[in-house]
């Protein structure tokens, strides 16, 4: 097992039955991402990109094949231990920001450190971080509907990064989003990269998969490496 | 955790204010009914029983009402006396006279015994003393009269100045030697005036009082009371030629026995009817939170997407109902001692809020908020992530 690899999915498949019919939403996926990758899953409507990031964000199980988060093997897990490796892994940021209506922008980001039993001091203080790296601390007693959507998305990836994941997951998160917003957001990954995190980004805009340093293509469940942008723009 | 599961259960509650309001409605109504209606009824068995033991202690009263022409005599009560279990005996013959109270002419009720009487059947005195052995032996016109009667009559309002005076009942001149205390229980006399006599002198006194037709019989202690009631019966059987429709034997200690039951049961019954309304609060309450579950789909997804364990969402979810639950329990109590309050202000009852009751109530609630949101609770937690955080609603 390579220690440098933080995702490593091998021959994953994810196979769904509707009626008699069979869909492969994933079909013997490879893939990998380096500790401190910043890479990009590109792919049309349809193709398995919210399957694989399921299966990667450990939210669903794979139907065959292994799959090693951070050296380890996610399976047979029970969902309460999926649960904590969500917590304490995995940083999820989502098109429609996912964030709840009820809480200030400030207990949105603490929420994740209540599940992981963190006391309130520690909290405050890793909410405090991550709300001053995006640059939002003076509007923690907002809610979210009190923000742009660009605010909001920020709020988001600040609750990722209050709890120190070993990877950031972001499906489409720049798909809400005006083209100058998300080149804001996209600047926001890139430094969270240069700081040394591990980025896999999901997206069919092509435009926002050149940002990574690598882009993986999926087709019809299956994944494969893109070697160059031209490759990566007749995708979709 | 469980602080911040708290902290959150009541921004959820309060944030649709009036939805939990009308939630809890069942559990107020339910607690209220609980809550008042035991006190009512545990402050009234306890203010009965407290009269019944203060009308007397558990003697036995006997009434003859056909002597087969073989009628008892102050002779035959030392029989009943030798008894096993029979302590003391006294007979009981009311009758009435007239006394005068300046140009008025009022009557008195006469209680014609002997001097087992006062300790059979408890009577207090304010001075003086009670009827003796020899007052009956002697048929003297003495009397022992109560508080009213000193003071209407005689004038006295110091009982002690009766005593040694004389009140002319019938035309017939009696020594007052003793004074009855004055009953707090105003019901229960409801003759104003009153005299006991010796029996001997009654006889002498009155037209119709012959023979002993009633009496009262004090057992050996409250616990043979039972076996007491048997012998009298077994001898009355056999002195009026067994037939038990002759005479009535009224045994109080079965009687407040009875009425203890009585009203335990009514209790039970009682407290049954409002624990079922709190029940069907308890649905409402399950019935508000699968509502509740169902519109928070979204908001399960996203936290179990962020790390929730089931049972977290299970917590979050139990605490909430148990936080409606207690705030209803709360406001519950509140209006029950409002009620109870109201009651005794306009009312003359004096009824109070039962410790026990609402301790059983808050108790009951507490379960009922775990009881009927375990079951959305659990649907809550079980929910699949992925269905949940797609879920548009
Ligand atoms: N729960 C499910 N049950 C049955 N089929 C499913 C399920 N989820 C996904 N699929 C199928 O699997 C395939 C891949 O779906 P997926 O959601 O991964 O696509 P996607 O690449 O995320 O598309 P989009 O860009 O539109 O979000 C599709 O054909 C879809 O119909
Ligand atoms: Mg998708």
């Amino acid at each position: 097992m390579d220690d440098n690899k933080m995702i490593l999915l091998s021959d994953v498949s994810k196979i769904y039955h509707i009626g008699d019919d069979t869909v492969k939403a994933l079909d013997h996926a490879k893939m990998y991402v380096d500790k401190g990758e910043f890479v990009s899953v590109i792919g049309p409507s349809g193709s398995g990109k919210s399957t694989l990031m399921n299966i990667v964000g450990c939210l669903d199980t794979a139907t065959s094949g292994q799959y090693f988060l951070d050296g380890q093997e996610v399976a047979d897990y029970s969902r309460n231990e999926l649960a904590r490796i969500r917590n304490r892994k995995i940083g999820f940021i989502f098109q429609d920001f996912n964030l709840l209506q009820k809480l200030s922008a400030y207990e949105n980001v603490e929420l994740p450190l209540i599940y992981q039993g963190l006391s309130p001091s520690k909290r405050k203080e890793q909410v405090e971080d991550a709300l001053n790296a995006i640059g939002l601390w003076d509007r923690r007693d907002h809610r979210p509907n009190e923000l742009s959507g660009g605010q909001k998305q920020r709020v988001a990836i600040a609750r990722a990064l209050a709890t120190h994941p070993s990877l950031f997951l972001a499906d489409e998160p720049t798909g809400n989003l005006d083209q100058k917003t998300g080149g804001m957001l996209l600047d926001i990954f890139h430094r969270l990269n240069e700081e040394g995190n591990t980025i896999l980004l999901i997206t069919h805009d092509p435009n926002v998969a050149k940002e990574a340093s690598r882009s993986v293509k999926i087709l019809d469940g299956h994944v494969s490496e893109a070697k160059d942008m031209s490759e990566i723009e007749e995708v979709v | 955790m469980i602080k911040s599961s708290f902290k959150m259960a009541f921004a959820s509650v309060a944030s649709n204010k009036l939805r939990s309001f009308l939630t809890m409605l069942g559990i107020i109504i339910g607690v209220v009914a609980l809550v008042v209606l035991l006190s009512i009824t545990n402050s009234a068995t306890s203010t009965i029983t407290d009269t019944i033991s203060s009308i007397s202690t558990n003697n036995i009263t006997v009434t003859i009402t056909d002597d087969k022409d073989k009628p008892l005599s102050l002779s035959d009560l030392d029989d009943i006396a030798s008894l096993k279990n029979v302590a003391a005996v006294a007979p009981s013959a009311v009758s009435s006279g007239n006394i005068r109270n300046g140009s008025d002419t009022e009557t008195i009720k006469l209680t014609g015994t002997t001097a087992d009487y006062q300790s059979i059947n408890g009577v207090e005195l304010a001075s003086g003393r009670f009827i003796r052995s020899a007052d009956v032996d002697n048929h003297t016109n003495v009397a022992v009269i109560n508080a009213d009667t000193a003071i209407d009559i005689l004038g006295c309002y110091n009982t002690s100045q009766a005593i040694g005076q004389s009140i002319t009942i019938d035309g017939i001149p009696y020594t007052v030697i003793g004074v009855v205390k004055q009953s707090d229980n105003k019901v229960l006399s409801q003759a104003s005036y009153e005299a006991y006599i010796p029996f001997t002198s009654l006889e002498r006194l009155s037209t119709t009082v012959r023979d002993v037709t009633s009496f009262v019989i004090a057992p050996k202690s409250d616990a043979v009371s039972d076996l007491a009631q048997q012998e009298i019966n077994s001898y009355l059987l056999s002195r009026f030629s067994n037939d038990s429709d002759a005479f009535t034997v009224v045994n109080m200690k079965v009687i407040a026995d009875t009425l203890s039951k009585v009203t335990g049961v009514m209790s039970l019954m009682l407290g049954g009817i409002a624990a079922i309304s709190l029940l069907v609060g308890g649905i409402g309450i399950m019935n508000i939170m699968l509502v509740s579950v169902t519109e928070r789909t979204k908001e399960i997804g996203i936290r179990k997407a962020i790390g929730a364990t089931e049972g977290s969402i299970m917590l979050q979810f139990l605490i909430e109902s148990l936080v409606l639950c207690l705030i209803g329990a709360g406001i519950g109590l509140g209006i029950s001692a409002l009620i109870i309050a109201g009651i005794n202000a306009f009312t003359d009852y004096t009824f109070w809020l039962d410790a026990r009751v609402c301790v059983v109530a808050s108790i009951f609630s507490i379960g009922i908020g775990l009881i009927f949101g375990f079951y959305p609770a659990r649907k809550a937690a079980r929910k699949d992530p992925i269905e949940a955080l797609h879920y548009a609603g």
